[in-house]
């Protein structure tokens, strides 16, 4: 959605921007990216201000007296829509055919990427304009088409503002305030002449005159969706600024690129996900505007409309029966809204498939949790739980944390130099196994721990515990555990 | 094998014995408008106002009678000079005006003039009183998509038996097989530092005037 | 009633003062405690960081350790709800039908449930003289729902001041694991749940987890913060001038 908070940036589209996702030098570890995301102050004060302003939103409208109806009916919406998916996409396939549109498959990203760079040449067009798309960063859509020599237009604003700054798309997403998107716009429009002062209406007529141009001489159109109806092979899009109605009325090319888990059985459901949605992004009853098209209407809107299904890792993620909760994601984000976790360290550190809690269950599944930037997101929470409290479908978020938790140590269990984590931990259930080894080992670390405290507090453990004490101290152990007082009680 | 045998080929794979057994939906939720709601907003209309409002958008009730005068009143404090509108919205509509020049959507209004337009005036083809949306099927007196997205402005006539309460209703009465647009107010940026700037691409003035007897 | 009390490792050797007011609670209300000595760790600590086998070895041992009791009692809101939410999953991750068939019969409640639901007391007559406020944990805000229970048990703490917590509902960063893999994000969560914490002038701020209140009390000790951390139940235990 367009109204979603500032999401990983989309590249730029310079030339080798990103070619085949996954490829060059790895990712770093979630940790590693945080700590260059905690020490930007104008980032987290932006995040603070923007989590705050939720909060706001969130308090001034009141849920609905039936929301929890609602929350369930979608649920068990999405839930059917996965089990039933083949099915549901077949169905799709031939009412989008029959109502005049044409539907692409696409098993990875390359393939994604391909399609969509012959059909934008097969238009024979040198530009398109494109809005919002999580699933075009995911496949690393714009460098593609840079490559074969297709100028994006990002028409999102905060898109835009990213591709003005060419802000390198796999780095820190840098927070920009009015007065530093004020400068870049005097800079990088010349048609705001002399600058806009900085206030938003300003900016935003600026990015309204900038892109106005564009949409009126564009022959082709990129955009994501929200909703694919089965039944009648209706395409659903929500957005607040306009820009994504402009891509699907004024263009004679539409290309809409989507996941496969993106469809629902029936136009009914969508009584149900038009209030979930909208209510869940942005705390508004309706999103301002809601677009829906079922293939191509004689003389209202583009002529051709193509469909690129995506797969990229989704039926691996539907063949984890725990995992593939992550699927009935709708995109709201409002589990990045009431984050503490993303609220500090923004989108970056996750990637850029998705931000934030859905993101640390989604990522892990689709990309694999061989390497450790994958591996590490599903670490990246307390399991505080606040994401499953919001999400409209009901995801728990938290379970499937503590399942790809699971199945990262599952996939490092059988290296031949075990990790020292997993030395320790088992090491520790061994000892706990027994009441009388675990005795032994709580006597033996509590002499040790009582050894390297001052006054009553340990300011420096060893180790891997080390981490603890680098900003917090640990209460020295007393000399008499709890057992050992009961024991000595009932003597 | 094609791409997409094999994805529907890894569906079925990856369901494998959870495949096909869609759970029952539970459908609790209020259909129509709760008690409640109806008797905040007295009726249907006044509620369907007051949301609209509340979206950012003017409104207006007006009699049947009344309603050329407000179009006229209404395009008069925007200072339009130059409208578009959909080639059969209804002639009495626009009987009032004075010194502004409609031209209808037929032929069809290349792009440059209709960005060019001071404003839009059309119907709707169902209006949602809790969430203050109007919905446009491209039906009669809506047009073309294109339209109600370039001018800067819209006037939007609704009459008060096409508002209904709820999503659900609305969703009812819909058919997707038309190109929709759901309205609720205009064009807004969020995010990005950017509180209240109204108008990014779409119109950035919307106004309802609603209709009732 | 016959009271099986639950004390989490950690609680054991790094907080034994809880377990003990629990105990002296407990008696004064009324009640037999006994304290099963096969208990060792329930396992959350593994299972949370995805050491699930083993998480399923140590689940097996904690529902032998208290076959037949009648109510077990733990003083940590994330070791009740390892029990009582993660023990099915755990069973079913390991394929185990007998352990989720133990682990149904387990009545486990955290401490204020057991207090305010089954025992239906809410004054235990405790005496108290600070000001005091009070973190809800996640796990039990969220996980068990404990809703305003501790709140309701700390009002009626005679001297006690009760003050409200700024922005109480946000996690404080600990998580287990987290605080050590993620410590830099861990860091700048406590460092504003501190930050809140001292805004209300308590000398004491106590929660339901001694895990949590490790964290705030290690930060605000580094802090020179000047308030003390305490379980709940150190706080319903302490009794005084009547």
């Amino acid at each position: 959605m367009t109204g979603a908070p500032p999401g990983p940036r989309t590249p730029a589209g310079a030339p080798g921007a990103r070619g085949e996702p996954g490829a060059g030098a790895a990712p770093p570890k979630f940790a590693v990216a945080a700590r260059a995301a905690l020490a930007d102050t104008g980032l987290r004060r932006g995040l603070r201000a923007g989590a705050a302003a939720v909060r706001e939103r969130r308090s001034a409208a009141p849920e609905p007296a039936d929301w929890e109806d609602l929350r369930e009916a979608g649920r068990a919406i999405r839930d059917g829509a996965l089990l039933g998916l083949d099915a549901h996409l077949e169905e799709l396939e031939r009412a989008v055919t029959e109502a005049g549109g044409r539907v692409h498959w696409a098993a990875g990203a390359a393939e994604a990427r391909r399609i969509v760079t012959g059909l934008v040449r097969a238009a024979g067009a040198a530009e398109v304009v494109k809005s919002t798309s999580a699933v075009a960063r995911e496949i690393g859509l714009n460098g593609a088409l840079a490559r074969a020599g297709v100028a994006v237009r990002e028409t999102g604003f905060a898109e835009l503002v990213a591709q003005l700054a060419e802000d390198d798309p796999e780095g820190p997403a840098p927070y920009r305030d009015r007065a530093r998107i004020r400068e870049l716009f005097a800079r990088r429009l010349p048609g705001a002449a002399g600058g806009p002062p900085g206030d938003p209406a300003a900016l935003a007529e600026a990015a309204r005159l900038h892109l106005r141009e564009r949409f009126l001489g564009a022959r082709v159109a990129v955009t994501g969706a929200n909703f694919l109806v089965a039944e009648t092979g209706t395409v659903v899009l929500l957005e607040s600024e306009g820009n994504a109605r402009m891509c699907l009325t004024l263009p004679d090319t539409l290309i809409c690129v989507a996941g496969i888990e993106k469809v629902v059985p029936a136009w009914a459901d969508m009584e149900v996900l038009l209030q979930l949605l909208p209510r869940s992004a942005s705390g508004a009853p309706m999103t301002p505007y809601v677009s829906s098209w079922t293939g191509v209407t004689a003389g209202d809107g583009p002529r051709e409309f193509h469909l690129v299904l995506l797969d990229n890792g989704r039926t691996k993620a539907l063949a984890d029966e725990v995992g593939r909760a992550a699927l009935r994601c709708i995109g709201c984000s409002a589990c990045l809204d009431v984050c503490p976790v993303y609220e500090r360290t923004g989108p970056a550190p996750y990637g850029p498939v998705r931000a934030g809690p859905i993101g640390a269950i989604l990522t892990p599944q689709l990309r694999g949790v061989e390497r450790a930037a994958e591996a590490s997101l599903p670490f990246a929470s307390t399991l505080c739980g606040a994401c499953a409290d919001v999400c409209p479908v009901k995801i728990d978020i938290p379970e499937v944390l503590v399942h790809l938790r699971g199945r990262v140590v599952e996939s490092r269990r059988h290296r031949p130099v075990p990790t020292p984590e997993l030395v320790l931990m088992r090491g520790l259930a061994w000892t706990m196994a027994d009441p009388r080894r675990y005795e032994a080992a709580v006597r033996r670390g509590t002499r040790w721990a009582r050894l390297m405290s001052r006054g009553g507090r340990i300011r420096r453990l060893p180790g891997l515990l080390g981490k603890w004490t680098e900003a917090r101290d640990l209460p020295a152990p007393p000399p008499e555990t709890f057992r050992a007082w009961w024991s000595r009680r009932h003597r | 094998m094609s791409s997409r045998d094999e994805m529907l080929r890894r569906v079925r794979e990856a369901l494998g014995g959870a495949r096909g057994a869609p759970p029952e939906v539970p459908r609790r939720y209020e259909r129509r408008l709760s008690a409640e709601d109806a008797a905040a907003g007295a009726d249907v209309p006044a509620l369907f106002g007051e949301r609209v409002a509340e979206n950012r958008a003017a409104v207006r009730h007006v009699g049947a009678d009344e309603l050329a005068t407000a179009v006229a009143a209404a395009l008069w404090g925007r200072e339009a000079k130059q409208i578009v509108v959909p080639a059969d919205l209804p002639f009495g509509w626009l009987a009032e005006l004075d010194g502004v020049r409609a031209m209808a959507d037929r032929p069809a209004i290349d792009v440059d003039a209709l960005a060019a337009a001071d404003g839009v005036v059309t119907g709707c083809a169902v209006a949602i009183a809790e969430t203050g949306t109007v919905v446009l099927d491209g039906g009669p007196t809506q047009g073309r998509r294109v339209l109600t997205l370039l001018p800067a402005y819209h006037l939007c006539v609704v009459q008060a038996e096409q508002i209904v309460g709820t999503v659900p209703e609305a969703v009812g009465r819909l058919d997707p097989a038309r190109p929709l647009t759901w309205i609720s107010g205009p064009s807004a940026a969020y995010g990005a530092d950017m509180p209240g700037a109204e108008g990014m691409h779409g119109p950035r003035h919307l106004e309802v005037l609603v209709v009732e007897d | 009633m016959r009271v099986a009390l639950f004390v989490a490792c950690f609680d054991d050797a790094l907080f034994p003062a809880t377990g003990r007011a629990v105990t002296a609670l407990l008696e004064r209300l009324g009640h037999d405690v006994s304290y099963p000595p096969g208990q060792t760790c329930c396992g959350q600590m593994h299972w949370t960081t995805g050491y699930h086998r083993e998480a399923a070895g140590l689940a097996r041992a904690f529902t032998a350790a208290f076959e037949g009791a009648e109510a077990i009692v733990a003083p940590s809101a994330s070791c009740a709800a390892a029990v009582r939410d993660a023990y099915p999953r755990i069973a079913r991750a390991a394929r185990d039908a007998a352990l989720a068939r133990a682990a149904e019969e387990l009545a486990v409640y955290e401490l204020t449930e057991f207090l305010v639901d089954v025992l239906g007391v809410t004054d235990v007559g405790a005496y108290f003289p600070h000001r005091v406020t009070y973190h809800p944990s996640c796990q039990s805000a969220r996980t068990l729902g404990v809703a305003d229970r501790p709140l309701r048990l700390l009002r009626a703490v005679k001297g006690l001041d009760l003050v409200e917590l700024p922005a109480a509902q946000e996690c404080c960063g600990f998580g287990g694991a987290f605080a050590m893999k993620n410590a830099d994000v861990s860091v700048a969560m406590v460092a504003d749940k501190v930050r809140h914490v001292r805004d209300t002038g308590a000398d004491v701020v106590c929660a339901v987890d001694n895990g949590c209140l490790a964290h705030i009390g290690g930060a605000l000790s580094r802090l020179r913060g000047g308030v003390r951390v305490m379980h709940l139940a150190e706080i319903l235990a302490g009794t005084g001038p009547a």
